[in-house]
């Protein structure tokens, strides 16, 4: 089944918030850089429905030479496998992407140099990381969920791509097979590396939770998540380094997400909102996540049912002001959860959170942050919240203040649990956990007892939180 | 089932004749379509049947007058003595299981007097080691893939709540299908006169054989014909010890004594595919371990890709390509179950898995042992038995053994339950005077994994390989489930079919099939090829609409045959 590839699609439609990563709509599969004889070779498009490939493997190895119409890589579409040939002669300079990865259409994969001599260039152009490798589509696309291609590439760095080659390259260090390692080898399930890969988890140096100390499946997705946080953090702090490395004095116009980000961030000056804030002792809830965790019960599920529960007792939280001259009552809890994503956020609801058991909530919650990661989630997946959480207590980050969303009353900051010194009312001191959560609410719709009274309910279930399993 | 019969047999003392009572049962068997050669599964069905068709006719028909229920009468008449005097038997088959089944009620049609001998149960490996309970564990796991399959169940608009299962419920029903078919085929052996004679069977000398456990009380026998089917066993390579807990074969994991968290499957073939379903829709996770570079050895190179994209990479598995299992330690002391994997070329070490358990599926070997083929100088090679294309067994001097047959797993020509049916009624026919051959290119295979897989004829490698020597050219052509509009309705879009073909005279040379009930789509073409029809014939066949069916007829008429032979116009009636 060697198909040869003369022609690809330009996927018109996308089912998710995308980036715009097509950069060149005249030839999507190789695409001619500027940058001197230094060739990006990006993952084609093999079929109209292809969102992203996997490189099944390399045929070709790093300073191998290629001529026009060789076989390079075989790609795994959404259909088929199938070889991928070179449209040029030249030197596989550098393979950005590992076998078994995957990675969205347009995404570089390899660089193709045309002298061996640029070889070295090249290497340099991928490891550094820098330079104008290729361009994101700077036009604003219309809606956030369409792709655009622009036939005009400008030679604007992006900021986006060096992130990305960043990430390849992390990855390539963590895909190593520990299993048939000598020496210090790792057991890991079958699903665990699975996950791992999918993850870019590094399997070396995790400790197994299963049989004989074997990873399973539960610590990758443990991993993953501790390291999407502490990621989070670092690359809010890179992105300055990063930035100082590109060219400084440039102006990078906003993705499609960013603009929307924007736009919602200036509606929101036009409402009225207002800040309480409380502290919440939370040792019952942490025993309580210690005993379901093994479940696959996770704190963004329970801190939304806990928020949902609440709801139910003070719908006036639950209500927005879509006129300026009514409440509009909302029928049902959806509690929308903001997600830092790779170049922007997003916010999955949880719809119902209310009346779904802890253990579905946790489920619909992983396949929710699966489908952002992959830039899947329909739009009733992001745009049903009528209550948002915004959860900084990963990062150490003791208290917040967010910005209320358009179209929704209320939005509650959660910091972390942090060891803190209480007095208690019978005069003695202990240390107890406590956590400070600050709601933003639009004074129009919600006022000051009624957020008092919500947050003293949200206490009441969250320091006993037997209600939360039922 | 086992009450209808029972039934039909105890109703002669309503009237007098009972031998004649018993022709008519044995009458409506033989009318009744010969199904019990695809594993006895659709037994039921038609018993039901004989019993309704032999209460009406012992009501309605006096057979003393029915011209055609004397015959049969004759028939099993003369089952009750050998036609020539000189045997005890006209026909004895070593082994009652789907092979000798088949065969056995092939001879009893032909009027032969007809034993079966049988050391254990009867059924044999695939009725009750193999291909029945493995399928009631897999009709399970094809379910709970289904419930546990969110997407799937909402883009019906279904709500299911979370799926389980009770492992011994599951366990009882594949128990339960295997002694209802089992009891099936004895029945509808023990009903035709077919003398079942428990013990081992020994060939003494030429047309003489012994029965019973061994030692003096063994009973001595003569036969005009014998027909060896004593089948397979689980093959175990060296090195590995089996100690039926947490290092397995097919049979013991069909007992599904425990469900492991992570099972190794030691063979990629038919048994360890189909395993692997069953084990990952129960929640384990897998590890396959394959001797040869690909996964699915033996299916057509296409056909196993795609099923690898289907059936492998989105499920919880992994797998060792290119290596050897070359030593594993079953599971003791808290220890997991250790396999060392050598190289399968280089033979270097490649590295040791743990696991909680392995299953052996590296094939079957022949059961062959005790058989007393040196008393008849045959000598069997890697256990098998030397058989012709007419199954009649070659003694070591190359020489044909007169009056001897071997039948099924045992000659290894297609280790397959329902080729070793069609091999023993072709041995039927020759010894009734009828000269046969087997056509084994028109005998369908099926893998029952979750879409099934099934194939008949050549792959694609083969038939070009056959179509580079004998200078024709290969034409191939391709249909997608994704186009079927039942598949769509069913929610099974995934699945291709492939037609390999000539283009010049509209000969079919193999057809395969991935998707939704491929394993029974694939008669349609497996009857083609024995029957000798071709493309342009098939390509005016109907099918209805909409079914399953259609992919196959769709695959015909996007075949492009340049035939200039004539293509018989069907006379309307």
């Amino acid at each position: 089944m060697s198909q040869l590839l003369h022609t690809t699609f330009v996927p018109t439609t996308s089912p998710s918030l995308r980036r715009p990563l097509t950069r060149t709509a005249h030839n999507p599969t190789w695409a001619l850089q500027i940058h001197s004889k230094i060739r990006e070779i990006f993952m084609p498009a093999l079929s109209s429905t292809m969102t992203e490939g996997k490189i099944v493997s390399w045929i070709k190895s790093e300073g191998e030479k290629l001529s026009k119409g060789d076989s390079v890589v075989v790609v795994e579409s959404d259909k088929a496998d199938m070889d991928v040939e070179s449209f040029y002669d030249g030197y596989l300079a550098a393979i950005m992407v590992e076998e078994g990865h995957s990675v969205p259409i347009g995404s570089p994969i390899a660089l193709l140099a045309e002298s061996e001599d640029e070889i070295a260039a090249a290497l340099a152009q991928k490891t550094s990381s820098s330079s104008a490798i290729t361009t994101p589509n700077p036009a604003p696309a219309p809606a956030p969920d369409s792709i655009t291609s622009d036939d005009t590439p400008s030679a604007i760095t992006s900021a986006n791509v060096s992130s990305r080659s960043s990430v390849a390259n992390g990855a390539m260090g963590s895909s190593v097979h520990p299993a048939s390692e000598g020496g210090k080898r790792v057991v890991a399930s079958p699903y665990a590396k699975k996950l791992a890969k999918e993850y870019g988890v590094d399997l070396i140096g995790l400790v197994g939770s299963g049989p004989n100390g074997r990873i399973v499946a539960k610590d990758v997705e443990e991993a993953a998540a501790a390291k999407a946080s502490a990621g989070g953090a670092s690359e809010a702090a890179k992105s300055s380094t990063v930035g100082a490395a590109l060219e400084l004095g440039s102006v990078v116009p906003f993705t499609t997400m960013q603009s929307a980000v924007s736009r919602n961030m200036l509606e929101s000056l036009a409402v009225p909102t207002f800040r309480v804030g409380y502290t919440i002792t939370t040792d019952a809830l942490d025993a309580l996540y210690k005993k379901i965790k093994s479940k696959g019960v996770t704190m963004t599920a329970i801190l939304a049912k806990a928020t949902a529960l609440a709801l139910v007792k003070h719908p006036i939280v639950n209500s927005s002001c879509r006129d300026g001259k009514s409440f509009t009552y909302n029928s049902s809890i959806n509690i929308a959860v903001a997600v830092a994503i790779d170049g922007g956020l997003i916010t999955p609801v949880l719809q119902d959170a209310d009346k779904i058991d802890i253990y579905s909530l946790s489920r619909k919650w992983k396949e929710l942050v699966d489908k952002a990661r992959a830039k899947q989630l329909q739009p009733h997946e992001y745009n049903t919240g009528t209550f948002t959480l915004s959860n900084l207590g990963m990062f150490g980050v003791d208290r917040f203040d967010a910005i209320l969303p358009p179209g929704t009353g209320a939005i509650m900051a959660v910091g972390a649990s942090q060891p803190t010194l209480v007095g208690t009312k019978d005069g003695r001191i202990g240390l107890k956990n406590q956590m400070q959560v600050n709601v933003t609410a639009d004074h129009r719709v919600v006022y000051g007892a009624d957020l008092a009274a919500f947050l003293q309910t949200l206490a009441k279930i969250i320091e006993d939180p037997k209600d939360l399993t039922l | 089932m086992q009450s209808a019969i029972s039934l039909s047999l105890s109703s002669p003392s309503t009237i007098a004749r009972s031998d004649c009572t018993a022709a008519a049962a044995a009458n409506s068997y033989i009318c009744t379509p010969r199904s019990l050669r695809f594993c006895g599964l659709r037994r039921e069905a038609f018993k039901s049947k004989s019993f309704n068709s032999l209460s009406v006719s012992t009501r309605l028909l006096p057979c003393s007058r029915n011209s055609s229920f004397k015959k049969v009468c004759a028939a099993l008449q003369s089952n009750g003595a050998p036609s020539k005097g000189e045997f005890d038997y006209d026909l004895v088959i070593i082994g009652a299981g789907v092979g000798g089944h088949g065969a056995a009620l092939h001879a009893v049609e032909k009027g032969l007097k007809t034993a079966i001998i049988e050391g254990d149960v009867v059924g044999g490996t695939c009725v009750n080691r193999g291909c029945v309970p493995s399928k009631a564990l897999l009709a399970v796991s094809g379910r709970m893939r289904e419930l546990q399959n969110e997407h799937h169940m909402r883009s019906f608009g279904l709500q299911v709540a979370a799926a389980g299962y009770d492992k011994q419920g599951v366990a009882d029903h594949a128990n339960n299908l295997a002694s209802k078919i089992r009891s099936n085929l004895t029945n509808s052996m023990k009903a035709l006169g077919v003398d079942i004679l428990t013990g081992t069977g020994t060939i003494l000398g030429p047309q003489k054989l012994k029965f019973g456990k061994g030692g003096s009380g063994d009973t001595i026998i003569t036969a005009k014909d014998i027909i060896i089917a004593t089948g397979s066993v689980p093959l175990v390579p060296k090195g590995i010890e089996v100690d039926g807990k947490s290092v397995i074969t097919s049979d013991h994991a069909l007992k599904l004594e425990f469900v492991p968290e992570w099972i190794a499957i030691v063979g990629s073939g038919y048994i360890g595919l189909e395993f692997s379903d069953v084990y990952t829709a129960l929640g384990s996770e897998v590890t396959f371990i394959e001797a040869l570079d690909q996964l699915m050895p033996g299916f057509d190179p296409e056909i196993g890709k795609l099923a690898q994209r289907v059936l492998i990479n989105p499920r919880k598995i992994d797998h060792h390509t290119g290596v050897f299992a070359s030593k594993i330690t079953p599971a003791k002391d808290g220890n997991p179950v250790i396999i060392e994997l050598i190289d399968a070329k280089t033979k270097e070490p490649k590295g040791t898995v743990e696991v909680d358990a392995a299953l052996i599926a590296t094939g079957r070997a022949p059961f062959t042992q005790g058989l007393g083929l040196e008393n008849i100088n045959v000598q069997t090679q890697r256990g098998f038995v030397p058989v012709d294309e007419r199954m009649r067994v070659i003694d070591s001097t190359g020489k044909l053994v007169p009056h001897l047959y071997c039948i099924g797993d045992a000659n290894g020509k297609m280790m397959l339950a329902h080729a070793a049916s069609a091999q023993g009624i072709s041995v039927v026919e020759q010894v009734s005077g009828k000269d046969h051959v087997l056509n084994h290119l028109s005998i369908p295979a099926a893998c029952f994994t979750h879409p099934e897989i099934s194939m008949v004829g050549l792959t694609e490698p083969q038939a070009r390989e056959k179509a580079e020597k004998e200078g024709f050219e290969v034409s191939i052509t391709k249909t997608s489930f994704k186009a079927n509009t039942k598949a769509l309705a069913e929610n099974e879009g995934e699945g291709i079919a492939k037609l390999i073909y000539r283009a010049d005279t509209g000969e079919i040379l193999g057809v395969h099939i991935f998707g939704l009930h491929a394993a029974d789509l694939i008669h349609e073409a497996s009857n083609a090829i024995a029957m000798g029809t071709r493309i342009q014939e098939l390509k005016f066949a109907v099918h209805a609409h909409p079914t399953l069916s259609e992919v196959l007829d769709e695959l015909f008429k996007s075949a492009k045959v340049v035939s200039s032979s004539h293509v018989a116009q069907p006379v309307a009636v």
